[in-house]
């Protein structure tokens, strides 16, 4: 039995959301429209149709080869994410299928591993970074991203694969399948779309930090947020400079968000819908 | 032939072979209108030194200090040249951190550096860094709104002057303030141009002992001149305004006057961004009349690192980017208007330039106005002339700025700013072992 | 079916993660702890040396220290309340028939993309600038004076940009607990003539209990780490008004190299996140076990 959803229900409820989605999107709009102004035209008042120069982009361009830090993005997120699962997802599996009574104790010490603030230890890590030749190195950044996500990266597989019912498993055994035969042949097609989204949650958080890749990096593998950092208030006008550079920055992990929006719906979920 | 000869001949073409593959430079600078222009023309560099390559890290200022600070102090050997300040030079050169400038070549001509600028990038008498633009502060003003108030601007005003001025010329109604002063907190923000300004009304950070000084009556009449006119005759949200924000004000026309780094004379003078290009005076920072002006004295500078492999090399590059021959070459592609300003007394002396730049001369008047090693009207321990040359002062420079901001902004009196900045300062100097 | 086998290839498959994460935790603690005694500032390095508790006593006599704890607890709370609100409001509007609903939602969590520093500049310079900003624009437009808004009202202003990032975080996961609401149950309930209220406060919201627990988990760890906000946009001020912890490390070890006293303020952090965290699991805890 569907719910009676009258038309004028649905009028009032998509002009509210319409309303509120715009507002919260506004900022992402406004800058994207301002990266087709002119410096002049950008902060000349409101203006919501721009002149469509791509002035700004081509300085910007100009000044920052755009590719190389996007391409240490995209090395850094990935590579430090599919690292994460490599580690985690055993861990996140043995938790969710022989459970003690301290697992959730474990899953908080974890998440707690992430409370120490980062700037206090920027000093004796960079020592470290430095006598270990990892300053500027794509490798040491991947560890380093990799360690401050595996926590979250554990406790969303946990949560995901404690849905996975336990008597598939039993039957399984049952069957006389091997412990391999159980992984390969009932667990992964369960755990696939978790770990797909857990894949993704955790390239987004891994593109938007912006503490280590600025202070860990020089010129070999800074990304984006090195990028950003070139822009942000050099003397002069440079509203629609930093606007083309902020599109530039978030337009690929925007993309990659809105395409796989599904996906990721289900991963952020943290196991809470039960 | 013998095996020997072979081997050696093999080693020696390997040895060249090594040595004429290129060496890269890591250079750190700031993204400052100046530096990019110079980033665009490595060409220039390149062509000519085949066997050096450049790679760029440009920063915003912020990121930038705090970069190339955590860099040279862990030795972590991340850069060859950095783009340094005045601030940081003489810090540096005591902690050995940086290498004396002492191979830049012959035609360099370290003499025709403007002696202020040289002075303060100096150490005993050794150069540690090279200017690369230098700047002081003057007063912009608009021509055609002082003769609407009925007042001709002085050369040389006193601040009583400009007060009245700023008072007259303001227009709430048309969206006019007398005048646009820096509020934003900050070492590098407010307090460059309030411990400037402080300077001409006789007050000092530190008298001889390095007891601070905000419980003085000069710091009182600095303060609380600079909160009454900016409450009388100043912008709304001055407390957050900055060199960025002030410049944007002056050029679309709402600011009578403005107090702020020379630099900013290319861009407001320049019709494409600024709506008043042809309307724009010059005149020198303000005075009480005790002997010093309210203007400063700064030079983002190339510096070599004292960890770097490749001294060499980066002594090269800093002479092709300070030398004359940059001038010429920027003047070439850009014209004489955006050449590097502040730093070389030749480049005022040429004819080209003072035509491409009318503010020429109102700039070396006003470096020539600031003495880094005697910036106050009574005796301090201390060198520069919008900050003390102390490791401490960036921290405690914030936090005095921060006080001050919020006197601007109206949420703290004046009084309580200088007793909380006079505590503040107090408690550092005791922790750094300057006072007991 | 946990034999002792099963056991041991469970602890197994665990030691990576827990001795990586041991490392990563305690190597900089341990660290950081040893130089909290210390006094080490590079620039000055004139009196380095074991002081005791010279740091955390000057961290605590520092006049901004009771404006940072402050500060840390307000954003915390302010952006959890805002976004739990905000995001139980938005979610079941979402959940409702609506056209476009795929479109809506992408705009809707489109700001989560974003990185913080230039969600931070972008808030600065062309939403909320006195000059430029939209709002000087809206205000001037109805005949009112712009308002300054990181001048006048500099933590309300960061608690917004912060705010915003983590809406949709918030809007997703309770979206998507809302909508495993059996449908079924709902219906049950208007049948008996429950009134919107009363199946809201009765059926849904203990529903998204479990949700909301993991939204205040997750986003207290990350909101009491805050720091890029509030470094581009009011460095702390005016006076202290939106100096928090992290940011006073950040004034103590990045401004003033004063590395003994950014490492006690470090483990001072570590502390009133362990206070925050111990507080949050007693109130909300419980949920997690449901």
């Amino acid at each position: 039995m569907a719910r009676k959803v009258t038309t004028r229900h649905k009028i009032v409820a998509t002009a509210a959301a319409w309303a509120v989605a715009l507002i919260i999107f506004f900022p992402i709009l406004y800058t994207i429209i301002t990266s087709f102004k002119s410096e002049t035209e950008a902060i000349a008042g409101f203006k919501l149709i721009p002149s469509f120069t791509t002035e700004s982009y081509r300085e910007v361009q100009g000044q920052y080869n755009y590719f190389k830090p996007f391409m240490n993005s995209v090395i850094l997120s990935v590579g430090s994410t599919l690292l994460a699962l490599l580690i985690a997802v055993p861990a996140a599996w043995a938790m969710a299928f022989s459970p003690t009574k301290r697992t959730k104790d474990v899953l908080m010490w974890m998440l707690s591993t992430k409370m120490m603030p980062a700037v206090a230890v920027l000093f004796p890590m960079y020592i470290i970074f430095r006598d270990l030749g990892l300053l500027d190195s794509r490798i040491g950044l991947t560890l380093m991203l990799t360690m401050i996500n595996l926590p979250i990266v554990v406790w969303m597989l946990y949560t995901y694969f404690r849905e996975i019912p336990g008597e598939i498993l039993e039957a399984a055994r049952m069957d006389g399948a091997s412990l391999w035969n159980e992984i390969v042949y009932v667990l992964t097609p369960m755990a696939v779309p978790g770990i797909a989204s857990t894949m993704l949650l955790n390239i987004i958080l891994a593109w938007n930090e912006a503490f280590w890749t600025i202070r860990l990096t020089t010129t070999e593998a800074a990304p984006l947020t090195a990028f950003i950092s070139s822009f942000s208030s050099p003397q002069g006008l440079f509203w629609a400079k930093l606007s083309a550079a902020s599109t530039l920055a978030i337009a690929p992990i925007l993309i990659m968000g809105w395409f796989s929006q599904k996906q990721l719906v289900r991963g952020l979920t943290f196991g809470a819908v039960k | 032939m013998t095996f020997r000869t072979l081997i050696l001949g093999a080693c020696s073409t390997l040895a060249l072979a090594w040595s004429a593959q290129a060496e890269t430079l890591t250079i750190a600078t700031v993204n400052n209108g100046d530096m990019i222009r110079m980033q665009k023309l490595t060409d220039d560099f390149t062509a000519k030194n085949p066997d050096i390559q450049l790679n760029w890290v440009t920063l915003e200022e912020n990121v930038l200090r705090e970069r190339v600070t955590t860099d040279i102090a862990t030795k972590g050997g991340q850069y060859d040249v950095m783009t340094i300040g005045t601030y940081e030079v003489p810090i540096w050169a005591k902690q050995n951190w940086l290498l004396p400038l002492d191979n830049l070549g012959a035609d360099y001509d370290a003499a025709d550096i403007i002696p202020a600028i040289a002075g303060g990038l100096s150490v005993d008498g050794k150069l540690y860094a090279a200017p690369f633009y230098g700047e002081s502060s003057f007063i912009m003003y608009r021509t055609d709104l002082m003769e609407k108030a009925g007042l001709k601007m002085p050369d040389a005003p006193t601040w009583g002057f400009v007060a009245d001025a700023a008072r007259k010329m303001t227009d709430r109604a048309a969206d006019i303030n007398g005048i646009c002063l820096r509020g934003k907190a900050g070492w590098g923000e407010n307090m460059a141009f309030l411990t400037a300004t402080a300077n001409s009304f006789g007050a000092r950070w530190f008298d001889e002992k390095w007891m601070p000084q905000f419980d003085q009556p000069e710091w009182k009449n600095t303060l609380q001149f600079y909160v009454d006119l900016m409450k009388d005759a100043g912008p709304a949200g001055a407390s957050s305004n900055g060199f960025n924000e002030n410049l944007a004000l002056f050029q679309q026309g709402k600011c009578g006057m403005w107090i702020d780094a020379t630099v900013a004379a290319s861009f407001v003078s320049n019709p494409k961004d600024s709506t008043v290009a042809d309307k724009v005076g010059y005149a020198l920072a303000p005075d009480t009349g005790l002997g010093k002006r309210g203007n400063w004295l700064w030079a983002w500078s190339l510096g070599v690192p004292a960890g770097t492999q490749k001294a060499e090399a980066a002594q090269k590059f800093i002479a092709w980017a300070t030398g004359k021959g940059y001038a010429e070459l920027v003047a070439s592609k850009e014209g004489w208007a955006n050449v590097p300003p502040g730093t070389r007394t030749s480049l005022y002396a040429n004819p080209e330039y003072q035509k491409a730049a009318p503010f020429a001369k109102m700039t070396l008047d006003s470096i020539n106005a600031a003495d880094p090693t005697k910036p106050t009207v009574k005796p301090v321990p201390y060198t520069g002339v919008q900050f003390v040359a102390i490791p401490e002062f960036q921290g405690l420079g914030t936090t005095v700025g921060q006080l001050f901001s919020a006197a601007l902004a109206g949420q703290m009196s004046v009084d309580d700013a200088l007793k909380q900045a006079q505590d503040a300062a107090t408690a550092t100097m005791k922790e750094g072992g300057y006072i007991q | 079916m946990a034999t002792r086998q099963t056991q041991t290839l469970a602890r197994l498959m665990m030691a990576p993660s827990v001795v990586l994460l041991f490392i990563w935790m305690i190597v900089p603690l341990a660290i950081t702890l040893w130089l909290s005694f210390q006094q080490y500032n590079p620039l000055n390095p004139i009196r380095d040396g074991f002081v005791g508790l010279a740091n955390y006593a000057l961290f605590y006599s520092n006049p901004a220290f009771f404006f940072a704890i402050l500060n840390t607890l307000i954003i915390v709370g302010a952006v959890l309340l805002i976004t739990i609100v905000g995001g139980i409001l938005l979610a079941i509007l979402l959940d409702q028939p609506i056209f476009g609903q795929g479109v809506v939602r992408i705009l809707v969590i489109s700001p989560f993309f974003v990185m913080p520093p230039v969600a931070a500049l972008v808030w600065k310079n062309m939403i909320l600038h006195p000059g430029y900003g939209v709002t000087a624009d809206l205000a001037r437009f109805l005949g009112l004076q712009p308002v300054d808004w990181f001048a006048q009202y500099p933590l309300f202003s960061i608690i917004m940009i912060v705010a915003w990032q983590w809406l949709p975080f918030a809007t997703l996961i309770l979206l998507t607990s809302l909508q495993s609401l059996d449908g079924e149950q709902k219906e049950a309930a208007e049948m008996d003539g429950a009134g919107a209220l009363a199946r809201f406060w009765y059926l849904t919201l203990p529903h998204m209990s479990r949700a909301i627990t993991v939204v205040i988990l997750i986003q207290t760890i990350f909101l009491l780490a805050v720091y890029a906000e509030i470094l581009v946009t009011t460095n702390g001020g005016p006076g202290y008004a939106s100096t928090n912890l992290p940011f006073l490390v950040y004034q103590k070890a990045s401004l003033e190299f004063k590395i003994g006293q950014a490492s006690a303020g470090g483990i001072i952090a570590v502390i009133l996140a362990n206070i925050v965290a111990f507080f949050a699991m007693r109130a909300v805890g419980k949920n997690l076990d449901k």
